[in-house]
């Protein structure tokens, strides 16, 4: 580009009088042509992903916002335009707090475990193992499984009566749990379902990014007599700070959204008799495809929207911090 | 000269992608009288079920008996898929098949349409379902929205090796004698049976109980101009209260969720000596309860007679060949065919003139201590009263009174006052 700006001014000042004004004027139009095609192509080029975000998730995004400005049936469809009604309506529900606070209750219970895991996890995988891709292909299985799956299995496990879970508890001596009316338990067990389901993956990550580590920091490490622990905690987390970031969002987005889990971890699926771990997008479903008001569902759905925006940022700025820190030591 | 023509071919791609959203606006058609001409021109005929209609050898009769005719049938695997599938459409105004399969608790909320849906009415099928059958399917002014297929009459089953150990009659005609008509005269019977301590609970879950009940009340939740009355109407309080008393106080649940694990697997650890069934039931208990001896049915329901479940075939006003597509619809479910579906899948009819059939009544379920279920069912379908009105709401209300009774009688954590005032505050936000 500034090659192209520097050359132009020079040829054209040069051959000005000599050339007729028509072919001045057509190399100037070529000219200004391919420095359009420096300066825009590369945009043309990746323009077909805006494109494709612009209608399947910008558009979707900005009309479920004007969705929310009105009474909107799912089958009578559009009605009066209320204005901010409806978030003034889910905001004063109660199920709507509550539902907040199961979310957020979920997604700590699965996304802190299931980074602290994946990373431990990823450090054995990259150790000296025998039948290397085995183990790795092996941790990656759970994921394989459709959550619905995972859910059916698992609801077995910590059924309230007759589960597994419950039963080698009574083995213990201990009290059995009751996973379907108290509310943190449930939160456990769903929580035990995402983890289950996505250590695996997020340890796959971080071993791609241990890998992408030079070798000869950690035989320098080594040397100046650094443990295994120590080598973990001052060069692997700090230099995996990037990964580490984008594994928090994904799972900020991801847990923030639960849905399936919690959706199947009982027969009706609403989330418990008392909502117990009822999540925003069951409550959205609820009002949406229960109760089949999209307006309202879609107020949830933008303060849904909203609230993973606000959690990735301080999640990013406290990964960074974290990792900064650990850069320092 | 490559920048313009690749920004032709962008805007010419963006242009085609506003096409084909704008193409999802389309108005539905109207119609009531359903249009074309049967029996001329070759049609192919779209048919969307669910689960199992047994339909799957009639559509090759029909398709013998129409030369002009081909039938494609979609079939869903549950319910709930077929649902989403239905209102999605709706909600899209396109989509939909020529026949179209719904359940009957989903017509309170189709009948709000009776735009979308051909009138079905005809004088050459008047009469051929009972009463109560056809009356759920046509609206307030007279528009017959679907064919019946099949229905779900309810009946008691009960496991006759707990009440032999509790010291109670086990035969057939005793046990329904024992029962009574009352829900009361069932409840009365439940507290012998705990009295007697086999370590069982009398039934299975408050919310089954319930809906048999509430089944029972000409309306519920709403009136008819869609006021919420659930509230305030006093049958619903004194069933929600009759029902948690014979958990709680009476001790006669065996506090299960219907169709949770726990409640699957209390067939059989046999935490409970009955439980209402209608029709269809009959293969869940026998899949849940494999290998346990003694389960039996009792010609009886308290209370009347109650309906759970059964279908109807609807012709959407979206289809291009409606009258071919009613003849169909007719001709399936006719009382011959759909004792033909009853052979092949068990669907219990719900026309006069196939509960009389002797194929139907010939039927005996070995599972069941080898009860005449054929029988015994048609009877209860003659004993099902009149249908209970549900508004557009029903659903949502139902969910949460089954969730009130939950929270008492599973879960414990709430008593019935309690579970009461949450379930007001939840219809309260409707």
């Amino acid at each position: 580009m500034t090659v192209t700006d520097r050359v132009r001014p020079q040829g054209q000042s040069a051959d000005e009088e000599q050339h007729s004004n028509r072919s001045v004027r057509r190399i100037a139009v070529s000219q200004r042509l391919s420095r359009w095609d420096i300066k825009l192509s590369p945009y043309l080029y990746i323009s077909p992903f805006f494109l494709l975000f612009a209608v399947t998730g910008l558009f979707p995004l900005l009309y479920t916002g004007w969705v929310s400005l009105h009474n909107w049936n799912l089958i009578g469809g559009q009605g009066r335009f209320i204005g901010l009604d409806n978030f003034g309506f889910v905001l004063g529900q109660p199920y709507f707090w509550n539902a907040v606070g199961n979310t957020l209750s979920i997604f700590l219970l699965s996304s802190v475990p299931q980074v602290v895991l994946a990373l431990l996890i990823a450090a054995v995988l990259d150790a000296n193992l025998r039948a290397k891709t085995f183990w790795r292909m092996g941790v990656l299985v759970p994921f394989v499984v459709a959550p619905v799956a995972v859910g059916l299995i698992f609801n077995n496990l910590f059924a309230d009566q007759f589960g597994l879970v419950n039963e080698l508890l009574a083995l213990a001596g201990l009290d059995p749990v009751r996973w379907h009316s108290d509310q943190l338990a449930s939160h456990l067990a769903i929580a035990t379902m995402v983890n289950f389901r996505w250590i695996g993956y997020n340890a796959l990550i971080f071993l791609a990014a241990m890998q992408a580590i030079p070798r000869d920091v950690f035989e320098a490490a080594t040397i100046d007599g650094a443990s295994r622990v120590r080598q973990f905690l001052s060069v692997t987390v700090p230099m995996l700070r990037p990964t580490v970031i984008f594994v928090a969002i994904t799972s900020t987005i991801g847990g923030l959204q639960i849905f399936d889990e919690p959706r199947v971890f009982d027969q009706s699926g609403l989330g418990g008799a008392d909502r117990q771990w009822q999540t925003l997008t069951m409550y959205i479903w609820e009002l949406g495809w229960g109760q089949r008001n999209f307006g309202r569902a879609s107020a949830v759905a933008w303060l849904l929207f909203l609230m993973i925006v606000l959690i990735a940022l301080l999640n990013f700025l406290l990964t960074r911090r974290i990792a900064d820190q650990g850069g320092r030591k | 000269m490559k920048f313009p023509s690749k920004l032709a071919a962008l805007s010419a791609s963006a242009a085609c992608l506003t096409l084909a959203l704008s193409a999802c606006g389309a108005d539905a058609p109207k119609a009531a009288a359903p249009t074309g001409e049967t029996g001329k021109e070759p049609v192919t005929l779209t048919l969307a079920t669910f689960n199992e209609f047994g339909y799957e050898s009639l559509l090759k009769e029909y398709e013998s008996l129409n030369p002009n005719v081909k039938i494609q049938h979609k079939k869903a695997a549950t319910t709930n898929e077929a649902r989403d599938n239905l209102t999605t459409r709706l909600a899209a105004g396109s989509g939909w098949s020529d026949i179209e399969a719904i359940e009957v608790d989903w017509l309170s909320e189709l009948k709000q349409y009776p735009d979308q849906f051909v009138d079905l009415k005809d004088p050459a099928v008047e009469g051929r379902w009972l009463d109560w059958k056809t009356e759920a399917a046509t609206t307030q002014d007279g528009h017959l929205i679907g064919y019946g297929t099949d229905s779900g009459p309810e009946a008691v089953c009960y496991n006759s090796s707990l009440l032999k150990a509790a010291g109670m009659p086990t035969d057939r005609e005793s046990v329904a004698a024992m029962l009574g008509t009352t829900w009361d005269s069932y409840f009365d019977a439940g507290k012998k049976f705990v009295a007697a301590k086999t370590g069982a609970a009398w039934f299975d879950s408050a919310g089954a109980i319930y809906q048999g009940m509430s089944n029972q009340l000409e309306k519920a939740y709403e009136n008819e101009d869609g006021t919420v009355i659930a509230a305030e109407n006093p049958a619903v309080k004194e069933t929600y209260t009759k029902v948690l008393n014979a958990s709680t106080k009476d001790n006669l649940s065996a506090h299960l969720g219907q169709w949770s694990n726990d409640w699957v697997a209390g067939f059989q650890s046999q935490k409970f000596a009955t439980t209402l069934c209608p029709g269809w039931m009959l293969g869940v208990i026998e899949g849940n309860a494999t290998g346990v001896k003694g389960w039996d049915v009792a010609n009886v329901f308290p209370g009347g007679g109650g309906n759970w479940g059964g279908s109807y075939l609807t012709v959407p006003a979206q289809g291009k060949h409606q009258a071919e597509a009613k003849k169909l619809a007719a001709w399936l479910t006719a009382p011959e065919q759909q004792i033909k579906a009853f052979k092949a899948k068990g669907t219990f009819p719900s026309q006069v003139e196939a509960l009389d059939s002797e194929a139907l009544l010939g039927q005996t379920n070995k599972f069941f201590n080898n009860a005449p279920t054929g029988k015994i069912f048609a009877e209860r379908a003659k004993a099902v009263g009149a249908t209970p009105f549900k508004g557009p709401k029903f659903f949502a209300i139902n969910d949460a009174m089954q969730q009130a009774l939950t929270r008492v009688d599973v879960d414990k954590k709430d008593d019935a006052e309690s579970s009461w005032a949450k379930f007001l505050t939840a219809v309260k936000s409707l």
